[in-house]
């Protein structure tokens, strides 16, 4: 039962993650293959100026969609897990519903409305906020509006899913004792769905780092990320060493905040499991006495 | 109820958010403006220029989408389920291995995949085309039927195979007479999921296909970068998107019929 799934995902998985791995300690040969040997020229390469700055970009662009996505699904989810049970499932189907289709299409769709002809420009321009000289598309803001767009159902769901497990009536005893609906809010309820957000940060932040669809089709020539110079150091350049070493590192840039998450869950986990073994004891000897 | 107020208009800017894009799409592809910055009246001129014979490539594209999905869901559905009996059945080191095997494939963004595969069919000398499309699909659809088989499992109870047992049946009749038809549903959802992530993929396919291989998202990126009949692809969207949700609204109502059905052959 194990050998098909294990043999299938080791031959197609496991083996070509360890060749990319491998091809970054290897050095680009002129004729577009590549040279014999090992050696650490292609990671000193990575510190060509360029490089560090998509790195840089590409981190900011997805902590700051990360942010924006779980900033936005909190009242969200709060207010759908509010709702009737009826309302609940209709509204949340209805977020679900542009993710079910097909993705190109939805970043197609934000390239139209952002183009200097489209939709956006000619509201805003009769609005009087833009001009005919205002670039709505290709830079590094377009990115983030349509990585949001994109990623918001993922921060929307597990953050939700908390929240409907949630005690509502908790924010009422709060608000009985005096505090304010935004204290209730941020001390109350936000804790309270802390494993959503943990899960949403995961499911927003890993496929941003990996974004490739996006930057390359509302992103301009000085907005690249991460995943742009994967594919033109693929493909244009054949420089198949640089392509690996960048994807090294974005997996590293996935595996830090996964271990990260990783070990924030364990911790609380212990955290309760003191804190219920404690308060067993507790009544255990208040019983005895 | 302040808050509550607020958290509501929150949630209505985020639904207007969420679909502003996609009826703008669908009112341009009726929209005669090429931009669609204007309205310039009404026209089904994109819906005929789709069908036009000039844009056969769009619906072959279309074909080999749904074939490869087909062949992905068939294979990944097998492995997926054999991946998460085993799972579930043994514990120890082995397993372990297994297990990161399969979720690793989850939480790796695309392009890792796209890249890593792409460099050993270069390494091993093999030709891009249907059948390196065909192994990528496979590849990252296993996971996910995987889970979705593994936490139906979790329910499963033993005791069911086991009573199969004691009334003789061997262990291939329990398999598929037993064991198969409870998970069924899981596999079902699992393999949904596997043919609607085969039929959007585009990254992967992107990184792994060859010539004669382009699947549906791959034709639209095309059309897109080399700015060619934009509007087409808003009336090809328009109609995706009616079957999208054509698709999602059937399955949905199947779906709350189901346990009604089951009460009332239970009774």
């Amino acid at each position: 039962m194990t050998a098909p799934s294990f043999v299938w995902l080791a031959l197609f998985f496991a083996i070509p993650t360890v060749i990319v791995l491998s091809m970054a300690f290897r050095a680009a040969a002129p004729d577009g293959g590549v040279a014999p040997g090992f050696t650490l020229q292609t990671w000193r390469g990575m510190a060509n100026p360029n490089y560090p700055a998509i790195v840089w970009r590409t981190l900011w662009i997805s902590a700051a969609t990360t942010f924006l996505c779980v900033v936005l699904s909190l009242p969200c989810a709060y207010a759908i897990a509010r709702m009737k049970a009826k309302w609940r499932a209709a509204v949340a189907g209805m977020i679900m519903l542009p993710f079910w289709t097909s993705f190109i299409v939805r970043v197609f769709a934000w390239r139209t409305l952002l183009n200097p002809e489209g939709f956006l420009q000619a509201v805003l321009m009769s609005l009087g906020l833009a001009d005919k000289s205002t670039s709505l598309n290709y830079n590094s803001a377009a990115i983030l509006v349509v990585s949001v767009y994109s990623f918001l159902p993922f921060a929307i769901m597990p953050i939700y899913a908390a929240a409907e497990k949630f005690d509502f009536s908790l924010i009422e005893a709060a608000r009985d004792l005096g505090a304010k609906s935004f204290f209730a809010f941020r001390r109350i309820f936000l804790p309270g769905v802390r494993r959503g957000v943990v899960s949403a940060v995961l499911m927003v932040f890993i496929p941003a780092i990996g974004s490739y669809v996006i930057p390359d089709l509302v992103g301009g020539t000085d907005s690249e990320l991460i995943g742009n110079k994967i594919y033109q150091r693929t493909f244009p350049d054949r420089n198949l060493p640089h392509a690996s070493a960048l994807a090294s590192l974005m997996a590293i840039a996935v595996l830090v905040p996964l271990a990260g998450a990783a070990w924030v869950t364990k911790r609380q986990e212990e955290r309760e499991a003191k804190r219920l073994a404690e308060a067993t004891s507790r009544r255990m000897a208040g019983g005895a006495s | 109820m302040k808050k509550s107020a607020a958290c509501l208009i929150v949630l209505c800017a985020v639904l207007v958010f969420l679909y502003m894009p996609i009826i703008v799409l669908i009112v341009n592809s009726f929209n005669a403006s090429k931009f669609g910055g204007e309205w310039a009246g009404f026209t089904f001129k994109w819906y005929e220029a789709l069908f036009s014979p000039r844009n056969r490539e769009i619906w072959l594209s279309f074909k080999r989408s749904l074939y490869v999905a087909g062949v992905a869901t068939l294979f990944s559905c097998i492995l997926g389920t054999t991946a998460a009996m085993a799972l579930n059945r043994w514990k120890g080191r082995l397993q372990t291995a297994h297990y990161a095997l399969v979720y690793m494939p989850l939480v790796m963004p695309e392009i890792l995949m796209g890249i890593s595969l792409l460099m050993m069919f270069t390494a091993l000398d093999v030709r891009c085309g249907m059948t390196t499309v065909m192994i990528a699909h496979i590849t990252f659809c296993v996971s996910y039927v995987a889970m979705t088989v593994l936490a139906r499992l979790q329910d499963f109870d033993d005791r069911i195979t086991e009573a199969a047992y004691d009334l003789g049946a061997g262990p291939v009749y329990t398999f598929f007479h037993v064991s198969l038809p409870i998970l069924m549903p899981g596999i079902v959802a699992g393999g949904l999921l596997a043919f609607t992530l085969s039929i959007d993929d585009f990254v992967i396919t992107f990184f792994v296909t060859g010539t004669g291989a382009d699947t549906l998202p791959l034709k639209i990126y095309s059309m897109i970068k080399h700015s060619r009949q934009m509007p087409v692809i808003n009336s090809l969207s328009t109609l995706m998107l009616a079957f999208t949700c054509l698709l999602v609204g059937v399955s949905r109502l199947v779906a709350s019929r189901r346990p009604g059905k089951r009460l009332r052959s239970a009774a």
